[in-house]
């Protein structure tokens, strides 16, 4: 291990995760508040600016209530840091770190942009870039179960704990569904490492836009060779993405799925007995986790940091192929654009959709997406296999058996629904 | 009693799905937050709403001109148009004050008084704004109709004693009120 690998993964370390990532998480909170405020016609925080009147001078700067996320901290930090004395001490002093650290330790494996050559050496924008990506991340993601479980159980008291049981057998049932969702996708690419996948897909499509390939994009006639399968495999991953972006909203205990920390019923859920800072972990946890989430998604879906469309390669490279100086950089805005979108889109799906029933959001993870997933993965291994077994194989035998398949899906699902019937007295 | 069956309407196979519904939920917040976002919010313009959303900047933007006649905010005393004291210390506001909040010094008007026979008239009145909770209890029950809940609602104040109103605040917040009052009337 050289000394200039150290340097740059210290500088990575520093700069995604304090300079981008934490802002980021910051700014998310102050997204929320005021996409839901616009979504719901009012109008959010705007009022918190730089006080320049406490130093003398004549105005106020607005600043759109930009400054709100920064007071939250200050108020986070200087509040006081109560710890009731029914509660076990340790483990609810463990709680909010647990649920804070690995969101924040699976960003590692994310790549947020293409190589960048620094004095003639090449540094990867990716902080660890290890051959097992997605697994790394649910490895570590699921790891969070455990903060809001402890949390829950370490309050000693009624509704924390409900929130910390619910949101244990939540997370664990759509982990399911989470990763049999990627099994298509991992399928397609043949490999786990995540700046591989984004590679691929900045020069052969993204996986759910794949509009040009290395033969150019969907106008030039070299794009049509063996697109067909390209075209045929958007419905698989189609559903992996409907299936794992839903999984990654009731990971992140997002809103459809909020059931952990529903105000109605459970107070505020696993975080009722926590204040100040250790509260802000929890939600800094939350919303670290949502961008990972956005993150992934983007990366295995919509191209990672590539700017797409053919245009890496037409605007970004050198005739012999490599990346221009700049290239690094504008590829980590692209990345950056993608995220925030759909961090926003995150934030308007909450403020859309009302939050399931308990029995609804764990018949949606066992019933129908465990079962989907399960299906999607024949589907897409039946697409991919069919050129190399021939077409009349396919339609013999692989079709058939995949109907077989989901038709015994089907009726296994429907034994499950317990046939009620209305009695009206 | 009338047994009303409510029948579950039914679904067709895409509406069981949920996705559609969710569909047109997104889209008709997303409307919601374009209009917004254009100053155009649902309402904005009958309630006269900064624009973003239907809500008021309040300390800049207020909603005085809007308040009805019966408004009850602070109590405060009224002359006549003569500045008269109309006030003569009867105590009734004082007793009937479910929190307390007034305190009346009755005094005496002199003999030299050119309406020495109204006889009496406040040393000092004070309204302690801290306990006072709006109930126009006051204004209800004043012979002389000499107390009325005015329209300033914005009582505000670093320290307890700077929310006492004392006579001299309470007749500026007052003002003068036309009227008949029967007590100047030199017959009665």
């Amino acid at each position: 291990m050289d000394f200039a690998f150290i340097i740059a993964s210290a500088i990575k370390i520093f700069g995604f995760t304090f300079l981008v990532v934490l802002p980021l998480v910051a700014y998310s909170t102050y997204a929320e508040r005021r996409v839901s405020a616009v979504l719901q016609d009012r109008v959010g925080p705007n009022r918190v600016g730089i006080p320049a009147t406490l130093f003398g001078f004549k105005k106020d700067v607005k600043l759109f209530g930009l400054i709100q996320p920064l007071a939250d901290g200050v108020k986070g930090l200087l509040k006081e840091d109560f710890t009731p004395a029914h509660v076990r001490k340790s483990f609810y002093w463990m709680a909010p770190a647990f649920t804070a650290a690995p969101a924040f330790i699976s960003l590692c494996v994310v790549p947020f942009g293409s190589a960048v050559t620094i004095f003639g050496y090449e540094v990867k924008m990716v902080i660890a870039d290890i051959g097992v990506g997605p697994l790394f991340i649910f490895a570590i993601a699921s790891l969070s179960v455990y903060g809001i479980t402890l949390a829950g159980w370490a309050s000693n008291s009624k509704y924390p704990f409900f929130g910390g049981v619910r949101s244990c057998a939540q997370m664990i049932s759509y982990e399911i569904a989470l990763g049999l969702s990627l099994i298509p996708v991992l399928l397609f690419f043949g490999k786990l490492n995540l700046s591989d996948i984004v590679s691929y897909q900045a020069a052969n499509g993204w996986l759910l836009l794949p509009f040009w390939n290395e033969g150019g994009t969907v106008i030039h006639a070299g794009y049509w060779q063996n697109s067909l399968q390209q075209w045929l495999l958007l419905l698989p991953m189609g559903i992996s993405f409907f299936v794992f972006t839903t999984s990654i909203f009731a990971e992140t205990n997002r809103m459809p799925f909020d059931l952990p920390e529903c105000e109605t019923e459970l107070v505020g859920g696993y975080h009722t007995e926590y204040s100040s800072m250790k509260f802000a972990l929890f939600f800094m946890g939350e919303y670290a986790a949502m961008i990972v989430g956005s993150a992934l998604i983007v990366t295995i879906f919509f191209g990672g940091w590539s700017l797409g469309f053919g245009l890496d390669s037409a605007l970004l490279q050198t005739a012999g192929g490599d990346w221009k100086w700049y290239a690094g950089l504008i590829h980590m805005g692209a990345f950056l654009t993608k995220t925030v979108a759909f961090i926003i889109f995150f934030i308007w799906v909450r403020w859309t959709v009302p939050r399931f029933r308990y029995d609804q959001l764990m018949k949606l993870g066992w019933v129908v997406f465990f079962e989907l997933a399960l299906f999607n993965i024949f589907l897409a291994a039946l697409i991919m296999a069919a050129p190399h077994i021939g077409i009349l194989n396919t339609f013999l035998f692989g079709i058939p058996a995949l109907v077989v398949t989901a038709l015994m899906m089907f009726f296994i699902t429907k034994t499950n629904e317990v046939k009620r019937k209305a009695k009206i007295t | 009693m009338a047994t009303v069956k409510v029948k579950r309407p039914k679904l067709y196979w895409y509406e069981h799905l949920y996705l559609p519904a969710i569909l047109k939920g997104l889209v008709i917040t997303l409307k919601h937050g374009l209009k917004a976002f254009r100053g155009k919010a649902q309402g904005s313009k009958d309630l006269a709403s900064s624009g973003l959303g239907v809500t008021m900047q309040y300390p800049e933007q207020k909603w005085d001109d809007q308040l009805p006649d019966y408004y009850r905010g602070v109590p405060a005393l009224v002359t006549d148009e003569q500045k008269r004291e109309r006030c003569v210390s009867c105590q009734l506001c004082e007793f009937i004050c479910p929190p307390k909040a007034i305190t009346i010094t009755p005094g005496e008007i002199q003999s030299d008084d050119p309406w020495a026979k109204v006889e009496k008239a406040p040393q000092a009145f004070d309204i302690d704004m801290i306990r006072c909770i709006y109930c126009g209890m006051c204004e209800e029950v004043c012979p002389e109709q000499a107390i009325f809940l005015r329209q300033d609602y914005a009582m505000t104040g670093t320290t307890r004693d700077e929310m006492v109103n004392d006579k001299n605040r309470l007749y500026k917040i007052g003002g003068v009120r036309e009227g008949l009052v029967n007590k100047w009337n030199e017959l009665k």
